[in-house]
């Protein structure tokens, strides 16, 4: 087996919360808790979770657009958040990002070629005719028509503007793509499209996704392992089949449970999950779901469950429950 | 009589550019008690059709310009503007997707509460505190004595939501019009507001107008749906007639463009190619005769119309699709 493309081990991040007088440091926000998780080469891992999970902020994190606080972070073996200027120049080249808001990520004053184009600069690649011809030879493979490069954003719809930064974050042959809620802000015959063509890129290049979504229709299409994250952690991994049939965490369950399916003979009647997510800022003892969760003993409220395998499952099954090999 | 009836609805908005036909002859009922899901991309006129049920539209730079909106069978287009807070706040209720566009910012929870409750229910003081709790405890807010105490800004986008459906809730409406109620919510929110709005239902026999670009939220939640495109309604039809049997190019791309739980990366999902029309200068003929793989030469010349085709389905094409096997 090859070696992993992307390695996550034990990576923190908190906020300070501020207040009050001198703006004091009253707290903070574990945003990412201890997460480990790992990437193969050509692999989608999916992260899903609900809103101030974390699961931005980790993506975030490993590419050291915000600094961690400890943990490390591994990209063919080299450590994204020790690496010098250069070291990090170097990898930011193999490592891109594909954001959710196709409307405030590109600047509404550069055409659209020129944002295509930006990366080849910065990293000086190429002379200006090649960087023409490689900036054609991307639209042309994102969907794009290259007669369009001399317009600006706000000439695109929002289908078309994501596949400009799709292109953008193409643009120097990265070996891995973190894809923040990609499709999210699309209407679903757009986000097929989008979809489609993210599917046929990996084929082609052979790309790495790390796909993070709370939509976990979109999810299963797509990935070939799926993380579920809950309160800055990972609660559950395992590869797609697995996870959707057999589900271990209580809160993986809820999550299957409320998605709603566009099939109406599968209606369910279920009793929903109760209450929300409880704040970052003080999060419940031990398993930080037992407030909500319908399986809590008296251990999960004193013991912080670790994410081990699950007994009888797949090999890389794992789950961070007490009651996982029972329920 | 159908409690509510549109009948070719008309509205539009003139701007800088020119009018935009943003609803242009949209026509469908609601029967007491049953939930119609109305579903559509972005800019299909959607949203525009439940401001105008609610006199809602704002004028200038929006004007309805026909059609008729038929409540118990008087139309509301007709009600003169000083009775109309009336039929909003007793008879019709909404809710919206930002709970801010229906929460005062500068008063507390029990202020906004206490107003709907004096006004529908004529309650006061300990009377109303009391059944304002007991309200927001049923929407599942917790600790809600103390949080009746909140202001707006003080609650989660969750907990917001929960205090105008509570506020629509106390009404006690003949009809609920929801826009896109639980998109901006996590999954599991969204499954207990649904879950209160259907229990508001089956306890009060009110009916349900849901606004939504969410298939999986109709599929569970909807009696009957019309699907809306480009200002005009499509296809009409009882929840599984339209998932199992749709006949509309538009209504069938949209569905088979969703992901469905088991699908994966290998099958590659259908989609629509091109963009919805310009609203200013709709095209001649069908509106979506140019994204259409079946069209053929009268799709781009005459205009199809709403035709019944079986009991409660109408479709508004010339070429109605087979239904698939």
């Amino acid at each position: 087996m090859s070696a992993p493309l992307l390695e996550v081990q034990d990576l923190y991040k908190s906020y300070p919360v501020r207040g009050g007088l001198f703006s004091a440091k009253q707290g903070e926000v574990k945003a990412v808790a201890g997460v480990s998780l790992t990437l193969k080469k050509g692999e989608t891992l999916g992260l899903v979770g609900e809103s101030g999970c974390g699961k931005s902020t980790l993506g975030r994190t490993l590419m050291r657009l915000e600094a961690a606080n400890s943990g490390r972070v591994l990209f063919e073996g080299a450590d994204v958040l020790t690496a010098d200027k250069h070291q990090l120049f170097a990898l930011r080249r193999k490592i891109q990002m594909i954001f959710q808001d196709p409307y405030s990520s590109l600047n509404p004053r550069l055409t659209v070629g020129s944002i295509v184009r930006e990366p080849l600069e910065v990293h000086k690649i190429g002379s200006r005719e090649e960087q023409n011809a490689r900036v054609r030879e991307l639209f042309v493979a994102v969907g794009l028509k290259p007669e369009m490069i001399d317009r600006y954003p706000h000439e695109f719809s929002g289908g078309q503007r994501q596949r400009v930064g799709i292109a953008r974050a193409l643009a120097l042959n990265p070996s891995l793509i973190v894809a923040d809620e990609p499709v999210s802000a699309l209407d679903v015959s757009v986000q097929a499209q989008v979809l489609n063509l993210l599917v046929e890129l990996q084929k082609k290049l052979g790309l790495t996704y790390l796909f993070i979504s709370h939509d976990l229709g979109v999810v299963e299409y797509l990935s070939d392992r799926i993380a579920i994250m809950y309160l800055g952690q990972i609660v559950e991994e395992g590869d797609r089949e697995t996870l959707f049939r057999e589900p271990k965490h209580p809160y993986t369950r809820a999550l299957l449970d409320a998605m709603p399916i566009a099939d109406p003979r599968r209606r369910r009647d279920r009793a929903p999950l109760q209450g929300e997510a409880p704040s970052p800022l003080n999060p419940p003892s031990g398993c930080t779901f037992h407030p909500r969760c319908p399986y809590a003993t008296a251990a999960c409220k004193t013991t912080i469950p670790v994410l081990e395998p699950v007994a009888g499952s797949t090999p890389d099954h794992r789950a961070a429950c007490l009651r996982k090999n029972e329920i | 009589m159908p409690l509510l009836e549109v009948k070719n609805l008309r509205t539009v908005f003139d701007t800088d550019v020119g009018r935009v036909h943003a609803v242009d002859g949209v026509s469908f009922s609601i029967e007491k008690g049953r939930t119609l899901g109305m579903v559509g991309e972005s800019g299909c006129g959607k949203s525009v059709t439940a401001a105008s049920i609610m006199r809602l539209v704002p004028n200038p730079p929006g004007r309805i310009i026909g059609g008729e909106i038929l409540w118990k069978g008087r139309n509301i287009l007709d009600i003169p503007s000083k009775e109309m807070p009336e039929l909003r706040g007793k008879e019709i209720s909404m809710i919206f997707q930002d709970p801010m566009t229906s929460l005062n910012p500068v008063f507390t929870v029990r202020k906004q509460m206490e107003e709907v409750v004096s006004r529908r229910k004529g309650l006061k003081g300990k009377a109303a505190d009391q059944t304002i709790i007991d309200m927001l405890q049923t929407v599942g807010i917790a600790d809600p004595s103390r949080r009746v105490d909140n202001y707006p800004h003080e609650l989660s986008g969750g907990m917001k939501q929960r205090v105008m459906i509570a506020m629509a809730l106390l009404a006690e409406p003949d009809l609920l019009i929801a826009d896109e109620p639980t998109t901006a919510l996590d999954v599991t929110v969204q499954a207990q507001i649904l879950h209160l709005m259907k229990d508001l239902q089956k306890r009060l026999g009110t009916a349900i107008l849901l606004i939504t670009h969410n298939m999986g939220v109709v599929a569970e939640t909807c009696d009957d749906v019309v699907v809306m495109y480009a200002g005009r309604a499509i296809e009409s039809a009882p929840i599984d007639e339209l998932f199992a049997a749709n006949r509309h190019p538009y209504t069938r791309g949209l569905l088979q463009s969703i992901p469905i739980p088991g699908s994966n990366k290998r099958d590659a999902l259908a989609t629509i190619e091109g963009v919805v029309p310009s609203l200013i200068t709709p095209p001649k003929g069908c509106r979506f005769a140019d994204r259409c793989f079946a069209r053929q030469a009268r799709c781009t010349t005459d205009d199809p119309t709403l035709t019944t085709i079986g009991t409660g389905h109408q479709v508004a094409c010339h070429f109605p699709l087979e239904v698939a096997r």
